[in-house]
């Protein structure tokens, strides 16, 4: 294909710049929060780079007490460290659990036959759709009950949102059985004539198989559960039960308007989600395609 | 020989534990069965017997091996997204709510628990210090001789007359310091039973009301108030109801207000169009935004391509919730950085917060930051699956760039994606979160009979309605939800038969 160098170029020049106005617009909020996170005070004073930086944000968002210039303490606002700990470990406890429900699952429906699988099948893709901030009001209502007779699963919990996050697998069935449908049927066969179990086949066979599809599925219901907040909003009442979607939100009322300390706090907690996301990106691609959307 | 004896003793060891764990599995859950009726929650409790039954017996019997693999994630979906969705719904025909929120048996214990003082009893007091503890002086009082207590263990006291001088007491500082112990305090006494009533009283108590047929309470006055089971209330003869309410079945009547009722039909049908636009509209944009930029990354002359391509995932990298309330404070009015800008380049400040319509801009700006790297990213996955020669074949006939994207790439890639982005449609149609972070429905519509903003979306107004309103209305926002998870229902169905048409065509190609 023979093109004009002249044109070529120009359309060079044109295609860089609008990438280049296009991701300085797209990142001007970030850099604008890291801005804000050195910046005095908690309100704005005009002008775009700190004059005088200071830490006081940083140190509040660690959960360090910080000392001004004239002497006064200020205590932290809200226990930020704590907060990322609880969506850290909610969020793994509960990804595990959906690895083990969805990949279970998707083998039998990859290689079994059994009555009403195809109607199975398709009722879960239907019922991914309904909002969860819906019916909040019963999830509630679930755990009022519960908690009641096993205090363990009692509202204000964190098994009791784990519990719920359990449902969030109709997706990843889907996904991981794609996968398990590539894998030569002639393998189970052979397991099968040397004696294994189906139970046997998944276990030493499927899986080992799957480690990649099944690292993708991981994250994703790790950064699905980390940004989740309707549920957790319901479910978790107690400050120091929170997670940080749940938390985050706090900072912002018009009563007591936090923006310094809410930028520290949000880089802080916001960084380790992010790097998640970008180191895993590439596998993660195949993996949104079947359909899941981030919320 | 040897061999094969030890694998089945193992063998049987193995059942034998794994029967025992099904047991006790099972005993677990009938102990949660037994909890939840006698709680009073006998739906539960038949579902949770239910799970339980079913689950144990696929356990415990070989014939239903292969479900056993799929009935643990199934039961959870099954009750924690379709038993919701319909208690949901349930409670849509039903008035419970803040006023109508518990059971009859707990508004009658209520009702009935309530005590009035007789003021003719009223005793002063004053504490006595005793050593760590303190007893209780009740001076001689309108023809009552002088009362001194025990030491004060426990909740309850007994007041025994005291003759002589009066002991030393302490000042009424201390009942104050001591309030929370003196209020759960009952002092017996010849006269009857005392409790506190105020810092420097003590007085004799007795319950409002009293039980009558068919539930009927009557005061000492004769005043009788009767359930009114339609209503979930309790109503006196002049009419007048008596919070708190019980939840009573109300048939369509949830469903008729928002449908017919001046003040909620109008705002609600407004909130419909916005949830459609707002779907509609962010569907567009993102799908647009994100393809050209595909696009653009996919022309083979540009340089730095991985570098543009991980600058532009990064809004969808950082957790939503931050995005969500940094653009929340970017954008205030008064101290939001934005319009620090605006105002100096064009000394403009726009009220992003209290303008209805400045309000669905930003949030439609916000949503499309927040999704066009998805779009792109799937994007970006469909256009290496358009084939090669087609571009050659287009550059042959010199065809443009804006003409080969119209005649080729995009009616190559559209049929793909059609299910993705009816799915898109669908998740931003009840992209709750969004709207509860960042605008909060916010600013209200004037002149309505229930709070609605005007950037609310059906899903976050329904959350709203239940959740953060002053009078919580669950019943009213089962209707609307029930609404909801209709259209949901529909676009899902859609969105279904699109995906398998997209298969059924893309099968028949490679057949044919």
């Amino acid at each position: 294909m023979v093109e004009d160098k002249k044109s070529l170029l120009w359309k060079k020049l044109l295609a860089h710049g609008f990438m280049i106005t296009f991701i300085v617009v797209i990142m001007f909020p970030f850099l604008m929060v890291l801005s804000i996170s050195f910046r005095e005070g908690n309100f704005s004073t005009g002008s775009l780079f700190p004059e005088r930086p200071t830490l006081e944000h940083w140190s509040l968002a660690f959960g360090i007490p910080y000392e001004r210039a004239n002497g006064t303490i200020i205590e932290p606002p809200f226990p930020v460290m704590l907060w990322l700990w609880n969506s850290i470990k909610i969020g793994l406890v509960a990804s595990a659990g959906i690895l083990l429900l969805s990949t279970t699952s998707a083998y039998a429906f990859a290689r079994m036959k059994f009555r009403g699988k195809t109607a199975m099948l398709d009722t879960l893709l239907i019922v991914q759709m309904f909002p969860a901030a819906l019916t909040v009001i019963a999830t509630y209502a679930i755990f009022d009950a519960l908690g009641q007779v096993v205090p363990f699963l009692a509202i204000d919990n964190h098994p009791a949102l784990i519990l719920t996050y359990l449902s969030a697998i109709t997706l990843h069935i889907w996904t991981i059985k794609g996968y398990f449908e590539t894998i030569d049927p002639a393998i189970d066969k052979a397991a099968q004539i040397d004696g294994a179990t189906p139970w046997q086949a998944f276990r030493y066979i499927f899986l080992p198989l799957s480690m990649p599809i099944l690292a993708i599925v991981f994250v994703l219901a790790f950064i699905f559960l980390v940004n989740e907040y309707p549920v957790a909003s319901v479910l978790l009442r107690q400050t120091d039960k929170m997670t940080l979607a749940v938390g985050a939100r706090q900072y912002l009322y018009e009563q007591k308007y936090l923006w310094g300390d809410f930028a520290a706090a949000a880089i802080l907690s916001g960084l380790p989600i992010t790097a998640l996301f970008l180191v895993s990106q590439r596998f993660l691609i195949s993996g949104l395609s079947d359909g899941s959307v981030k919320g | 020989m040897a061999d094969t004896a030890v694998t089945l003793t193992t063998l049987n060891w193995r059942a034998l534990v794994a029967k025992a764990i099904i047991a006790l599995v099972g005993f677990g859950f009938l102990y949660l069965v037994w909890g939840l009726y006698m709680l009073g929650e006998p739906v539960f409790a038949v579902v949770a017997f239910a799970i339980g039954a079913v689950g144990v017996s696929f356990f415990w019997s070989p014939r239903f091996y292969k479900l056993r693999f799929v009935y643990p994630g199934i039961a959870a979906v099954f009750l924690f997204i379709f038993l919701p969705v319909v208690y949901t719904s349930a409670i849509g025909f039903t008035n419970f709510g803040a006023r109508n929120l518990l059971s009859i048996e707990r508004v009658q214990a209520y009702h009935l628990s309530l005590t009035q003082t007789d003021a003719g009893s009223k005793r002063p007091f004053a504490l006595v210090a005793e050593g760590d503890g303190f007893r209780i002086y009740l001076p001689q009082n309108a023809g009552k001789p002088a009362l001194l207590t025990g030491v004060i263990s426990g909740v309850n006291v007994t007041g025994d007359i005291h003759s002589g001088d009066a002991p030393e007491t302490l000042p009424v500082k201390s009942a104050i310091k001591n309030r929370a112990m003196l209020a759960t305090l009952t002092i017996t006494t010849l006269d009857g039973d005392l409790t506190m009533a105020g810092l420097r009283d003590f007085a004799a108590s007795a319950p409002i009301y009293t039980i009558g047929p068919e539930g009927a309470l009557t005061t000492a006055d004769g005043t009788v108030m009767r359930p009114d089971h339609d209503i979930g209330l309790y109503v006196k003869d002049d009419g007048e109801t008596v919070a708190p309410g019980w939840r009573v079945g109300v048939g369509f009547d949830n469903f008729t207000k928002v449908l017919s009722a001046k003040g909620i039909r109008e705002p609600m049908f407004k909130v419909f169009i916005w949830t459609v636009v707002f779907a509609g509209i962010s569907m567009v944009t993102t799908f647009s935004l994100g393809l050209a930029l595909a696009v653009i990354l996919e022309w083979k002359h540009m340089a730095m391509r991985n570098l543009y391509r991980v600058l532009l995932i990064l809004p969808y990298a950082v957790p939503g919730f931050i995005s969500m309330l940094v653009f929340r404070g970017l954008f205030n009015q008064n101290f939001g950085e934005i319009n620090l800008i605006l105002s100096t380049l064009f000394n403009i400040s726009p009220d992003w917060f209290t303008s209805p319509y400045l309000a669905k801009v930003m949030l439609l700006i916000v949503n499309t930051w927040l999704g066009y790297p998805y779009m792109m990213l799937l994007a970006a996955g469909f256009l290496q699956a358009v084939p090669r020669d087609l571009y050659k074949a287009a550059a042959l006939e010199g065809s443009g760039a804006l003409r080969t994207f119209f005649s080729i790439t995009l009616p190559q890639i559209l049929p793909p994606f059609v299910p993705l982005l009816i799915a898109n449609f669908a998740f931003n149609f009840n992209n709750v979160v969004l709207i509860l972070l960042l605008t909060r429905g916010g600013p209200d519509m004037p002149g309505t009979l229930v709070t609605v903003g005007s950037t609310d979306l059906l899903g976050s107004f329904t959350f709203r309605l239940a959740f953060q309103s002053s009078g919580q209305d669950f019943g009213m926002a089962g209707a609307i939800s029930t609404l909801i998870f209709i259209v949901t229902g529909l676009i899902a169905y859609i969105n279904f038969k699109a995906m398998q048409n997209y298969a059924n065509k893309k099968g028949a190609g490679h057949n044919g």
